[in-house]
């Protein structure tokens, strides 16, 4: 056989994968070669998951032949990944948060002085010229559970190449970034392409496939639909190969019809979790019918602000005005009650009631009223019917009512927040990050909800880090940095490039 | 405030309480040197087997075991070590026998809730149950023992006087026993298998994504920490009593799960506990020496039970115990 650069640093053959009576691969082939940023593009539920973790050893194909450096293999465990040089960063952390930086590198791996005991002064040294090497720097004595997302995910990275991984899986790696976060990763992996690292990338942001890619696969429904060159499309492109369809990546929207002011917050402050001041002063005003959009770097009050308003969080001072209601003070269910309707940024957190059942979710913010209790006594029939209603009126995938919430797809919880929290009749809805780590059919489908909230009149104040969703959907945009405002306008005032620069450094003065 | 009233202030409670147990031991032995000795001396010896039970319980939980059932693991090697003890008339063949035992119990608690995903908390209360039953069952009267195992004076240091005969004038697995506080801290802290019990402990599906066995480590880890509870049995029977009892742990291996948790999962913490649980025991028996009380011995009796309160109120603060603890591990 003639072996050069031609041999793929992996390559999947005819892959197939059923579990049960689902096919989640079906006669998948897929190769990447070395040096390439490969994306791996599709639908949750598409199979990408289900592939990689086939790559990566923690699934065993039904059918199908596995091919690492032109050598055919078997694996068993992500211990045979490994040793053959295969690194996955998952998109939830496999990082123990209570140990340190080092501790996470090494572990399985660890550098020893004798018989089993460790030397850790070697492994600090071993983190941090690694970190250097590739412009990864971590502290490596820093306890895991106290460093930020974003580091938390170099570390994911690190520890692959410590294992000195020829080829890098990345699980939807940029679903839990910052914008700027996200453009660093981005550049560390053309980086380590330059080295000669196989990087295969998995995600449903088009954005990044066309900024980042060698190379697009494209998977629907368990199969391969296309492996193209990004240069050869464009976004759209990719969107319809990826759902099947032609899909809306900007809804299209009127103008605004703002009406009276809904929500006035004036002088508010607030303090994080550290009890230090995360809402400093911060004063907005949202109208009926527009949609404010806040944007602005994570942590910088965001949080804080939407737990402020929705009544999750104290206030220290300045008031909260609904119309000519009060609401700093008052409880999350006395704030629900006067009409404000929540989607948070954590959907399974603070959302949804995992193991409870879709239809109990749908009814979580009313269960207590009538007709769905009568004196203290639960009304399944009532809860039920709505439920169903609520099912098909937004088009919620789940094998029935009586499912637990938590074996929804990411798009289909957020169906049943926004089910629930737009059903009863809001004044205001708060939206925190709402299309977060979903995709890009119900992207489409929040959005459309967002634009139709606001033709009927409700006052919605988007809190995202997309900034590409902020820049869509708003009618109004205020640029959110340590604590306070920082600019507030008409979206159409505003650039891209501007917007950026304020949520960095809080001036448009470079 | 400079690092060393920092220090200072953060550990109040700790050293708060190591005063007041120095003051209230000189009080009652009002500097007499004899009764000072016995009274530290008796703390040695009841927080021996609480030791060795935190011990036992910290491999478990370290790596996301709760092991419930270390009372049942140490009244079923006490039995057995008694028995092989008195059948062959040799006490270290019985010390082996209770060890045995120990592990064996801890290997059935693994299969039960690694191999067979049992929940854990009735896994360990069939190790209980199971030995209760079985140990009254099999016990005859008439069985004796050669003798207890050997008090061992360790040179020129069992002289130096209340501490020397505290510490240095003892029966082997007392000895042992703190000999295994700071092995099992290296070990722990030091060593790879140490971290690896720890990843498995707090994370075990990202301890399975880097190649470490779950189910591999989760075994070890509880027939390790059954030697040790085997050892607690044998102490009990062959070091402490020098026969069996029916039920003769009497709590005992609960007790070591509350020593571990006031310890923090800590080996060094669950030493300072043990002994502050074994000092409120023998404190009591001080009170009786005395006559102080005695027409109400009931509140006497109260002590232990009154100061574990204050003091985990007031001491322990917020203990955050191994986080995948308690769920049984499936790679899906």
């Amino acid at each position: 056989m003639n072996e050069n650069q031609t041999t793929p640093a992996i390559e999947a053959i005819s892959v197939t994968k059923r579990f049960g009576p689902i096919v989640a691969n079906e006669n998948v082939s897929f190769r990447v070669e070395k040096g390439q940023i490969h994306a791996l593009l599709g639908e949750n539920g598409a199979g990408k998951s289900t592939l990689v973790n086939i790559l990566f050893g923690l699934y065993h194909a039904d059918q199908g032949e596995i091919y690492i450096a032109g050598e055919k293999v078997e694996m068993n465990s992500p211990h045979d990944a490994i040793d053959r040089h295969i690194g996955m960063v998952h998109q939830h952390f496999q990082l123990v948060p209570v140990l340190s930086v080092t501790e996470n590198i090494v572990l399985g791996h660890e550098p020893t002085k004798k018989r089993g005991i460790l030397d850790l002064e070697k492994a600090y040294a071993e983190v941090e010229a690694l970190g250097k090497r590739y412009g990864l720097e971590v502290d490596p004595r820093a306890i895991v559970e106290d460093l930020p997302i974003g580091t938390q995910q170099r570390v994911e990275i690190l520890r692959s190449l410590y294992r000195k991984a020829d080829v890098l899986i990345l699980d939807e790696p940029t679903a839990v970034l910052t914008p700027q976060e996200t453009d660093h990763l981005l550049e560390v992996l053309r980086g380590l392409a330059a080295e000669g690292v196989a990087i295969i990338f998995i995600t449903h942001k088009l954005r990044e496939v066309m900024a980042v890619a060698d190379h697009v696969t494209v998977m629907r429904r368990g199969k391969v639909v296309g492996a193209i060159d990004p240069s050869e499309t464009d976004q759209a492109g990719l969107a319809e190969m990826m759902v099947g369809r032609s899909v809306v990546l900007r809804i299209a929207k009127g103008e605004a019809k703002a009406g009276a002011p809904v929500l006035t917050i004036d002088s508010l402050s607030a303090l994080d979790d550290r009890a230090q001041t995360a809402v400093d002063g911060l004063c907005l005003t949202v109208h009926a019918g527009e949609i404010f959009g806040i944007a602005g770097v994570e942590g910088n009050g965001q949080r804080e602000l939407v737990e402020a308003i929705t009544g999750l969080r104290k206030t220290i001072s300045g008031s909260i005005m609904l119309e000519d209601t009060e609401l700093a003070g008052s409880s999350p269910r006395e704030i629900s009650e006067q009409g404000v309707a929540h989607v948070p940024e954590d959907r399974e957190k603070h959302g949804l009631v995992g193991p409870h059942s879709v239809a109990d979710n749908l009814v979580l913010n009313r269960y207590f009223k009538a007709p769905f209790a009568r004196r203290g006594i639960r009304q399944t029939g009532a809860i039920n019917a709505e439920a169903q209603k609520l099912v098909d009126q937004y088009d919620v995938r789940t094998a029935s009512i009586n499912s637990p919430v938590r074996t929804l797809s990411g798009g289909n919880k957020q169906k049943v927040i926004a089910a629930r929290e737009l059903s009863q009749n809001a004044k205001l809805l708060v939206a925190a990050q709402p299309t977060r780590g979903i995709d890009v059919g119900s992207i489409e489908f929040v959005h459309q909800q967002l634009v139709d909230q606001r033709d009927d009149g409700i006052a919605v104040l988007l809190v995202s880090a997309e900034l590409d969703e902020i820049m869509s959907l708003s009618d109004r945009i205020g640029v959110i940095y340590q604590g306070r405002l920082v600019a507030i306008g008409k979206a159409e005032d505003f650039t891209r490039n501007q917007i950026g620069q304020l949520m960095a450094s809080g001036s448009t003065d470079a | 405030m400079s690092t060393i009233t920092t220090t200072l202030y953060q550990r109040r409670w700790l050293i708060f309480t190591v005063v007041a147990i120095i003051g209230f031991t000189l009080f009652t032995g009002e500097f007499k040197e004899a009764q000072t000795t016995a009274i530290l001396a008796s703390t040695l010896r009841q927080s021996t087997p609480l030791l060795l039970g935190a011990l036992c319980g910290m491999l478990g939980e370290r790596s996301g075991v709760i092991n419930i059932g270390i009372e049942g693991q140490m009244l079923m090697s006490a039995f057995t070590g008694f028995m092989v003890a008195a059948e062959t008339q040799n006490l270290l063949l019985g010390v082996l026998a209770g060890i045995a035992t120990g592990m064996l119990m801890g290997a059935s608690l693994a299969g039960l809730s690694v191999s067979l995903q049992g929940d854990q908390i009735i896994a360990g209360t069939v190790l209980n149950i199971a030995a209760l039953g079985v140990t009254s069952f099999f016990f005859q009267q008439g069985y004796t023992l050669p003798g207890k195992t050997p008090m061992i004076d360790l040179w020129f240091l069992s002289d130096i006087p209340v501490l020397g005969r505290v510490f240095f004038s003892n029966r082997p697995i007392t000895y042992l026993s703190l000999l295994l506080v700071p092995t099992v801290w290296y070990a722990l802290f030091r060593t790879t298998w140490g971290l690896r019990t720890r990843a498995v402990g707090e994370h075990p599906s990202a301890a399975e994504t880097v190649g470490i066995s779950v189910a591999k480590m989760r075994y070890l880890n509880l027939i390790l920490g059954g030697a040790i509870a085997g050892l607690a049995g044998a102490y009990l029977s062959l070091e402490a009593v020098g026969s069996f009892e029916r039920n003769m742990t009497n709590g005992k291996g609960f007790v070591a799960l509350a020593v571990m948790i006031f310890g923090r999962w800590n080996p060094v913490g669950a030493w300072g506990a043990a002994l502050l649980f074994g000092y409120t025991n023998a404190i009591q028996t001080q009170f009786q020496f005395r006559g102080w009380f005695t027409d109400h011995p009931q509140f006497v009796g109260m002590i232990p039970f009154v100061v574990t309160i204050i003091v985990l109120a007031g001491v322990v603060g917020r203990a955050r115990p191994p986080a995948a603890i308690g769920q049984p591990y499936s790679r899906e």
